[in-house]
């Protein structure tokens, strides 16, 4: 048997004095190091009035630090074939870096100047944002985006942080100027949000020793957090077509709001949902509308429980000729899965299925890294990866059918089609 | 990097490769055919395409209702895909299903079943791949690109199939396309992971052996013609967003000149790597890149990507820009082919080809940081080429020098060997 399954990941975590936390993962399985610095600066802190700064932060915060150019960076990236990303979600900007093991100490000391010092050069923030307008604009077109981002504007109404396009709109956009950005950083990125997760090719006495000298003296006081408001499902189903002519397909989403990550029903929706929409191609719904009827090429379900009640919602690409009965079919599942329930047999497929994935999940630097930084912050520990198959097979079917019976209620359902279809 | 691999040939022709990797408790088997897109004929283009979805439909040991959850109880992934060369087949799993796997993919290769109604069903879900794929005008515009840069090879034709042989295909087309090249003689086994390569060469050989050899299927022999002049294509449909793509006549991975063309493809939009499962996936470095610089950095496209894929025959070195709102494709496209005709009349610098040979030495190590990844390269290169390039190519890409890039330059980056597409939005969204 080899080591991962006998001690988990084992990483290690230090927090040091100002409150960043360093976690670090020894992996050798290649002579890299896939370095993620997260900070909650989200886009749940975007004001209304300034959708998509977060994103827009995100863009440039890797463009300009005060002690080097966005020329200097990019030399100092593609010389030595670094793969830099700075991407956002609701909740935390994460920069992630993958390099050669040689390269480490340079590079978190390069992530760390961007994080701590960014220097947020006009001509960078007027490039990206550019960029950004135009990425706005494909997303218009593009009935698969569009359909998720009026989901999701359904599903949490009342520009609620989480029903609020992340990119923000051309409006907003354009008003963003330097010194919002330089504001946004002044009040999100402080050391007590910020978590540092190495996995690869060095030990944990040289990450941490590196992590300790790039952040160990950064000193910013964190801004207030922003009150999220509950997400209660909804009782009345609501349907919404956004049609695109010009389009070949039509996309449909289908969803509901569900739970947060910390309830303790999590794993059971998560094994509904795999019944539902994963397992296999797609689960039930892959059974039915891809395999029995041949309707689409993708559909599945997504559960993303979170700081406030996530979605869990379905997605298809169909003919436009068959959006109602793919909805139908759909409505059917949702209806079948709340009725009847799982069989016990299904359960323990996916309970199976589930756990024994935990290996492969956790192959790569990145994989790790990422599974590192959820654990910490959703709180769940640095032994999850241990604990985790005892959370899913404690799982019972009354806990799954409750679950079902909870969450899916086609008469509630939010539903958006967009592309070549008419009302 | 491969000091662990070992290779054998089963006597019904069947090429097995193993590689022993001991990081994690896993293993990852590849069942690759040497027949993809570029062997179809007029009239039943998709047909390769189709004939992999319906080998995921059941065999005679393995009925239909039963497919799914073999691999699943190893708390496996499966998957497969087809492009112009090649179909291949793939399984990562806990090394406890590697029996499973094996056999799964030994059914693959004999015993499919082609129910008829299956195949109509899939039929649709096809025809929804295409149209799903249709709604993204980029990859419209490369489709119409690739057809107008060969007038005779079949790479002209995508992958996925002209949709009017997809609506009239037959069950009996694809059935007898499965059969004359779904033979040993036309597969190779790969398998990745925490197992004892004597063991699974035995283990092969029990699923694998009884297999009969089937007849060498037929080779496209087929060489492109050099293009004379420049093409240009211009796809006119509402949209929000113009696109621009160059096509140049690139190199087969077998060419010597395939090496110092991906350190030049490197130097002017950010090294990639080789391995085409995996490392398009994250972002290359090329925030110095020449054409990152001229169309990016000078604000006239928000994005640009470029691919030098390893195929069989010589295919295309793609260049594709998104123009920003408001700027013409004419200013992009001057802006792009200004810097590729400065490369080939001026050449390189000695500081971008160090940059170029450090990524790309740091994209084959990023690229291989899986079981499942070194299955596909392994699988990949001994079906398209050879396991030789895959093997050598960190010490050939060393070895490229400046000269050598400077010729390529000259000698790919011709404008009358080029394709030109834009894709121009013709405003609004209704018809």
């Amino acid at each position: 048997m080899t080591m991962a399954l006998q001690k988990g990941l084992a990483a290690s975590r230090h927090a040091l004095g100002n409150g960043v936390v360093i976690i670090s993962k020894e992996a050798h399985t290649v002579p890299a190091v896939t370095i993620q610095v997260a900070v909650r600066a989200g886009s749940i802190y975007d004001s209304d009035a300034q959708l998509g700064l977060s994103h827009l932060t995100s863009r440039v915060l890797d463009r300009g630090t005060h002690r080097r150019s966005s020329e200097e960076i990019a030399e100092a990236l593609d010389e030595r074939g670094v793969s830099l990303s700075v991407g956002a979600n609701r909740h935390v900007m994460t920069v992630s870096c993958t390099c050669l093991a040689e390269d480490f100490e340079a590079m978190l000391e390069l992530v760390g100047e961007m994080v701590m010092e960014p220097s947020f050069p006009l001509q960078e923030i007027e490039k990206r944002k550019g960029e950004v307008l135009n990425a706005i604009r494909q997303d218009e077109d593009n009935p698969a985006a569009t359909a998720m981002l009026a989901l999701f504007a359904m599903l949490y109404p009342n520009q609620h942080p989480y029903g609020r396009p992340a990119k923000g709109n051309v409006e907003s956009v354009s008003r963003i100027g330097r010194e919002d950005l330089v504001a946004f950083h002044a009040d999100r990125f402080a050391p007590s949000l910020t978590t540092a997760v190495i996995v690869g090719a060095v030990d944990g006495d040289r990450a941490m020793a590196a992590g300790e000298r790039v952040f160990g003296s950064w000193s910013q006081s964190a801004g207030a957090e922003v009150p999220l408001a509950h997400a209660p499902s909804a009782r009345t189903r609501q349907e919404r077509v956004i049609s695109m002519m010009n389009k070949a397909q039509a996309d449909i989403a289908y969803g509901f709001t569900t739970i947060v990550r910390s309830d303790p029903r999590y794993y059971a929706y998560t094994l509904m949902n795999n019944a539902l929409g994963q397992y296999g191609i797609g689960g039930r719904l892959g059974d039915s509308i891809r395999e029995r009827q041949g309707m689409a090429y993708y559909v599945f379900s997504a559960f993303d429980a979170n700081v406030v009640e996530g979605p869990l919602f379905v997605r298809a690409g169909v003919n436009p000729a068959n959006v109602d009965r793919a909805v139908r079919s759909i409505d059917d599942e949702i209806r079948r899965m709340a009725t009847e329930g799982m069989t016990s047999e299904e359960l323990a497929d996916c309970k199976q299925y589930l756990i024994g994935s935990i290996p492969r999940l956790l192959e790569t630097n990145g994989a790790i890294a990422t599974f590192l930084q959820t654990a910490e912050f959703f709180g769940l520990g640095l032994d999850h990866d241990m604990r985790l198959p005892a959370l899913l097979d404690s799982v019972t079917l009354d806990d799954v059918n409750a679950a079902a019976r909870a969450a899916l209620d086609a008469n509630g359902a939010s539903i958006v089609i967009a592309g070549p279809y008419q009302r | 990097m491969d000091s662990n691999m070992t290779s054998t040939v089963l006597d019904n022709g069947l090429r097995v490769l193993v590689h022993e990797v001991h990081t994690a408790p896993l293993a990852s088997v590849w069942c690759w055919y040497k027949v993809g897109s570029k062997d179809e004929v007029t009239g039943l283009t998709g047909v390769s395409h189709w004939v992999e979805h319906m080998n995921f439909k059941g065999t005679t040991n393995i009925p239909r209702d039963q497919v799914k959850g073999i691999i699943e109880k190893f708390g496996g992934s499966w998957n497969g895909y087809t492009w112009i060369d090649q179909t291949t087949y793939m399984e990562t799993a806990s090394t406890a299903g590697l029996d499973r796997m094996l056999f799964i993919e030994a059914e693959r290769m004999a015993n499919c079943l082609y129910d008829p109604e299956d195949c109509e069903s899939e039929r649709t879900v096809i025809i929804s791949e295409l149209q799903g794929g249709e709604n993204d005008p980029d990859n419209l515009l490369e489709q119409e690109v690739i057809a107008a840069a060969y007038k005779v090879h079949p790479y002209r034709h995508p992958t996925i199939g002209w949709l009017s042989d997809l609506q009239t295909m037959t069950r009996d087309d694809l059935y007898q396309y499965y059969r004359h090249n779904y033979v040993p003689n036309n597969a190779t086994v790969v398998v990745v992971g925490d197992v004892d390569t004597a063991d699974v060469f035995r283990r092969v050989e029990e699923q694998f052996g009884s297999i009969p050899t089937g007849p060498t299927p037929r080779r496209v022999r087929v060489v492109e013609p050099e293009q004379l002049g420049e093409r240009r294509v211009e796809v006119s449909r509402p949209g929000t967003t113009a696109y621009l793509k160059l096509a140049y006549h690139a190199p087969a991975v077998g060419d010597p000149d395939f090496f110092p063309m991906l350190v030049l493809d490197a130097i002017l939009t950010g090294a990639k790597g080789i391995n085409v499962w995996s490392s398009f996936r994250t972002a290359p470095p090329q925030r110095s890149a020449r054409l990152y610089r001229a169309l990016v950095e000078s604000r006239l496209a928000s994005s640009i990507g470029a691919g030098l894929l390893p195929t069989e025959h010589p295919f295309l070195y793609l260049i594709s820009a998104t123009a920003m709102e408001g700027v013409g494709l004419r200013d992009v496209e001057s802006a792009a082919t200004e810097a590729l005709n400065d490369v080939a009349k001026n050449g390189i610098t000695e500081r971008e080809l160090a940059k170029a040979r450090n990524q790309l030495r740091a994209r084959l190590v990023f690229e291989n940081d899986s079981v499942t990844n070194l299955g596909h390269q392994l699988g990949y290169f001994q079906t398209v080429a050879s396991l030789d390039i895959y093997q050598h190519a960190a010490t050939r890409i060393a070895a490229v020098t400046e000269s050598d890039v400077n010729r390529v330059a000259k000698m790919y980056l011709r404008s009358d060997r080029r394709t030109v597409g834009w894709f121009n939005p013709s405003g609004g969204d209704g018809e």
